[in-house]
C-alpha cells in the first residue's frame, strides 16, 4: 500500500485533493468544530474511535456504491444483502465449528465473500442481461434478501456459536497500535478502491459509462460488463462490511442492516459523487459516511434537541452539509 | 310421537359420533397475526402455531387455522379471503394497526363470528367478544419499582426507548410513574427503534457523555443486547443494573443463571396469542364463558419463576 500512497501527485481526484473536492472534508471539519463547542467530550479519543469505528460498515458499503452510482446504476439491496450475508456466514460457521474449531472463522469469511460476489453478480445480471432499471431490479432483490434472512432466522435471532464468539470479537473490538481494526479495514478498502477507480482502465470506463452511455458505447466499451462488474464490487464490499459487523453483536436478525441503503446513498452523495453517474469520489464517500455517524453522535451528546426532533435536525444538518459541499465547488 | 323422537335422537347421536369425520361439523377458529419480521412477532408466530397444533390434536371438533400477514392491508385481504371461502366460527386477531383493521373485522363479526382481539385494540371495542393483552404500563412500572428498591432510591439512569408508538409511550409513562418520589434521575432518554445496532451506538454515546451511570433501562430486550455489548466494550464497572423488557429467551436465560447486572425481567410475552387461542377454544369445546377482557400481568421475572417464561425452542 505504501507505494500507492507515495505515487506522484496528479491532477486526478483523490490523490491530490483540490479545493473543488474539499467540500465533504470542509463539512466534516465544520461538524467537528461544532461538536467540540457543544460538548468537549465529543473530541475525546474514546468517542472519536467509537464513532469512526461504527461508521466503517456504511463507509465500506458506500465505497462499493460509489462504483455502482458513478457508472450510472443504483443498488437499493445493500442493507438486506448485508443482513443476508451475515446470516449465511453465521449459519455456516456454526455448522462447521464443531469439526474445525476456530478455523470456522476464516472459512466463514471466505463464504461471506463468495456469497457477496454472487449476490452482486445476480444484481448485475438482472440489470444488464434482463435490461431492468437498477432501481426496480435491486428493489426486487432487496425484498428477496430481506425475506431470506427472515426465513433463516424464523423471524428471530441467529447467534454465533459461543465457542467462536471470543475468538472473533477482536475483529470489531480489537485494534492495531491503537487504531480499531474496522477503521484499518475501511482504509484498506478505500485505498484499493481509489486505485481501481482513478488509476485503472476499468475505473475510467466505469465513470465514462455513467457520464454518457452512448459515447462510451461508440468508443468500444462493453457497457454490460462494466456495469455488472460495478455490482460485483458492491457485493464484495457488502461482504467485507458483514465480516466486520458479525463480531459486534454476534447475531443476525431480520432488522439487521435495515435502511442502510439510504445511509449509503446519502454518504456517497455528500461525498461528491454525482447521483446520476459520471463522477465518483472514493475519499469523499468515506468522509460522507463519517459525517453521517458524527451527526447521530452529536444529537445524543448535545442537550438542546428534544428526542422527538432528532430526525428533523439530522435532516437539516445533511442538507447544510450538501450546501457547504456545493458552494465549495464554485 | 315417542318413536319419532327416539329415531331423531338416534340419528343425532349417529351424526355426533361421525362428527370428527365431517369437516362441516368442525368449529373453525381462524388466527390472523403479523408475519415474523422481528423477535417479538416471530414469537407470536411460534406460539400461534404451537397452540394450533395442540388444540387440533386435543379437540377433534375444532380446527385452528393460522395466517400471517406482512402488512395491515395484507391482513385485511387475508381475513376477507378466509371468511369468503369458509364459515369462520371465530377469528383471533392481533391487528397490524387499529385503524385499518376495525371495519374489516366488524364485517366478519356481522357474519356471526366470535371475535378475539389480542394486544392492540380495535377502534371500536364493541366489536370484540374477548380481548387479551399484556400490560405495557406495568412493564415500565415494575422495572422502575425494582430499581428504586435495589438502588436505595437514588442514582443516575439512562433510558432507551423504541419506536414512537402507544406501546412505547405506555412503557415510558409506567417507568416515569414508578420512579416518581424517589431520587432516581433520568439523565437521558432517546429512541433506538427497538433495534440492537442502534441501541449499541446509543449506549456508546451515553457512556461517552455521562461519567457516572448507575443503571440502564432499555424498554425491549433486542435493545438490551446492544446495550450489554457497549457496556462490555467500555469496560465501565459502575453500572449496577441493565434491564430490558418483553421476555426474550436469551435474557430469561441470564435471569435463570443469576446474572448480577440483569437479575430480573418484565414480560410482555408473545405467548399471549396462545392464551387467546386457548380461551377461544374453551368457548367452543368447554362451553365455558370467556367473553370479557383478559389482561396479563407483567410481574417481575426472577430466578425463582423464570422457568415459567422460558421457551428454549421459540425464536424469541
Amino acid at each position: 500500500m505504501a507505494d500507492l500512497a507515495a505515487a506522484p501527485p496528479r491532477a486526478e481526484p483523490g490523490w491530490s485533493i483540490g479545493w473543488g473536492d474539499a467540500g465533504p472534508f470542509l463539512a466534516l471539519a465544520a461538524l467537528i468544530a461544532i461538536g467540540f463547542l457543544v460538548n468537549p467530550d465529543f473530541l475525546s479519543a474514546n468517542n472519536i474511535a467509537n464513532v469512526v469505528t461504527r461508521s466503517a460498515f456504511i463507509a465500506i458499503i458506500a465505497i462499493g456504491a460509489t462504483f455502482v452510482i458513478s457508472s450510472g446504476g443504483l443498488d437499493l439491496s445493500v442493507g438486506s444483502m448485508a443482513a443476508f450475508i451475515t446470516g449465511v456466514m453465521i449459519l455456516f460457521m456454526n455448522w462447521v465449528a464443531p469439526s474445525v474449531g476456530t478455523a470456522a472463522i476464516p472459512l466463514g469469511m471466505a463464504v461471506a465473500l463468495v456469497t457477496g460476489i454472487a449476490c452482486g453478480l445476480m444484481n448485475g445480471a438482472i440489470v444488464t442481461l434482463g435490461r431492468i432499471e437498477p432501481f426496480i431490479a435491486t428493489l426486487g432483490t432487496m425484498g428477496i434478501f430481506r425475506a431470506l434472512i427472515t426465513y433463516m432466522t424464523d423471524g428471530g435471532t441467529v447467534a454465533i456459536d459461543r465457542s467462536l464468539r471470543d475468538a472473533y470479537r477482536p475483529v470489531y473490538f480489537g485494534d492495531v497500535l491503537g487504531v480499531p481494526i474496522p477503521i484499518l479495514v475501511s482504509l484498506a478498502v478505500a485505498l484499493v478502491a481509489a486505485y481501481v477507480l482513478y488509476r485503472t482502465r476499468y475505473g475510467r470506463r466505469c465513470v465514462a459509462v455513467g457520464a454518457n452511455e452512448d459515447v462510451a458505447r461508440y468508443s468500444g466499451i462493453s457497457i454490460p460488463r462494466v456495469r455488472t462488474m460495478a455490482f460485483v464490487i458492491q457485493g464484495a464490499c457488502v461482504a467485507i462490511a458483514a465480516i466486520c459487523y458479525v463480531p459486534r453483536l454476534g447475531a443476525a436478525t431480520p432488522t439487521t442492516g435495515l435502511l442502510w441503503e439510504l445511509q449509503v446513498i446519502t454518504a456517497v452523495v455528500i461525498g461528491g459523487t454525482a447521483l446520476r453517474g459520471g463522477r465518483g469520489r472514493i475519499w469523499g464517500t468515506v468522509a460522507g459516511a463519517v459525517i453521517l455517524e458524527f451527526i447521530a453522535n452529536l444529537m445524543v451528546l448535545s442537550d438542546f434537541v428534544s428526542e422527538y426532533l432528532v430526525a428533523a435536525v439530522q435532516g437539516v444538518i445533511i442538507i447544510i452539509a450538501m450546501l457547504i459541499q456545493r458552494m465549495s465547488k464554485r | 310421537m315417542l318413536r319419532k323422537t327416539l329415531i331423531a335422537a338416534g340419528v343425532t347421536t349417529a351424526l355426533l359420533a361421525a362428527g370428527p369425520a365431517l369437516a362441516a361439523e368442525k368449529k373453525i377458529i381462524a388466527v390472523s397475526i403479523p408475519a415474523a419480521d422481528h423477535g417479538w412477532t416471530a414469537g407470536v408466530v411460534y406460539h400461534a402455531n404451537a397452540a394450533a397444533k395442540e388444540i387440533n390434536k386435543a379437540f377433534p371438533d375444532i380446527e385452528v387455522i393460522v395466517k400471517t400477514s406482512p402488512s395491515a392491508s395484507a391482513q385485511v385481504s387475508a381475513i376477507e379471503d378466509l371468511s369468503a371461502t369458509r364459515k369462520l366460527d371465530a377469528l383471533v386477531i392481533l391487528p397490524h394497526s387499529s385503524e385499518e383493521l376495525t371495519t374489516p373485522v366488524k364485517a366478519i363479526k356481522d357474519k356471526g363470528s366470535f371475535i378475539t382481539v389480542v394486544d392492540r385494540g380495535l377502534n371500536d371495542p364493541k366489536i370484540q367478544d374477548l380481548y387479551v393483552a399484556g400490560d405495557n404500563i406495568a412493564v415500565g412500572f415494575n422495572t422502575a419499582k425494582f430499581l428504586v428498591e435495589k438502588m436505595g432510591g437514588k442514582g443516575n439512569l439512562v433510558v432507551l426507548r423504541g419506536i414512537p408508538t402507544v406501546i412505547d409511550d405506555e412503557r415510558i409513562k409506567g417507568f416515569q410513574d414508578g420512579i416518581k418520589g424517589s431520587d432516581l434521575k433520568i439523565l437521558d432518554i432517546q429512541y433506538a427503534n427497538w433495534n440492537s445496532d442502534q441501541a449499541f451506538k446509543l449506549m456508546q454515546d451515553y457512556l461517552a457523555k455521562y461519567p457516572q451511570i448507575d443503571a440502564v433501562w432499555a424498554n425491549d430486550d433486542d435493545m438490551l443486547l446492544g446495550v450489554l455489548e457497549a457496556i462490555k466494550q467500555s469496560g465501565r464497572k459502575e453500572i449496577k443494573f441493565a434491564l430490558g423488557g418483553n421476555g426474550m429467551k436469551e435474557i430469561i436465560a441470564k435471569v435463570m443463571a443469576g446474572d448480577a447486572v440483569t437479575p430480573v425481567e418484565t414480560p410482555y410475552p408473545p405467548s399471549m396469542i396462545k392464551t387467546a387461542i386457548y380461551l377461544t377454544a374453551a368457548h367452543f369445546a368447554g362451553h365455558a364463558p370467556v367473553r370479557g377482557s383478559f389482561k396479563l400481568d407483567a410481574p417481575l421475572i426472577t430466578k425463582a419463576n423464570a422457568a415459567e417464561y422460558y421457551f428454549p425452542d421459540s425464536p424469541f
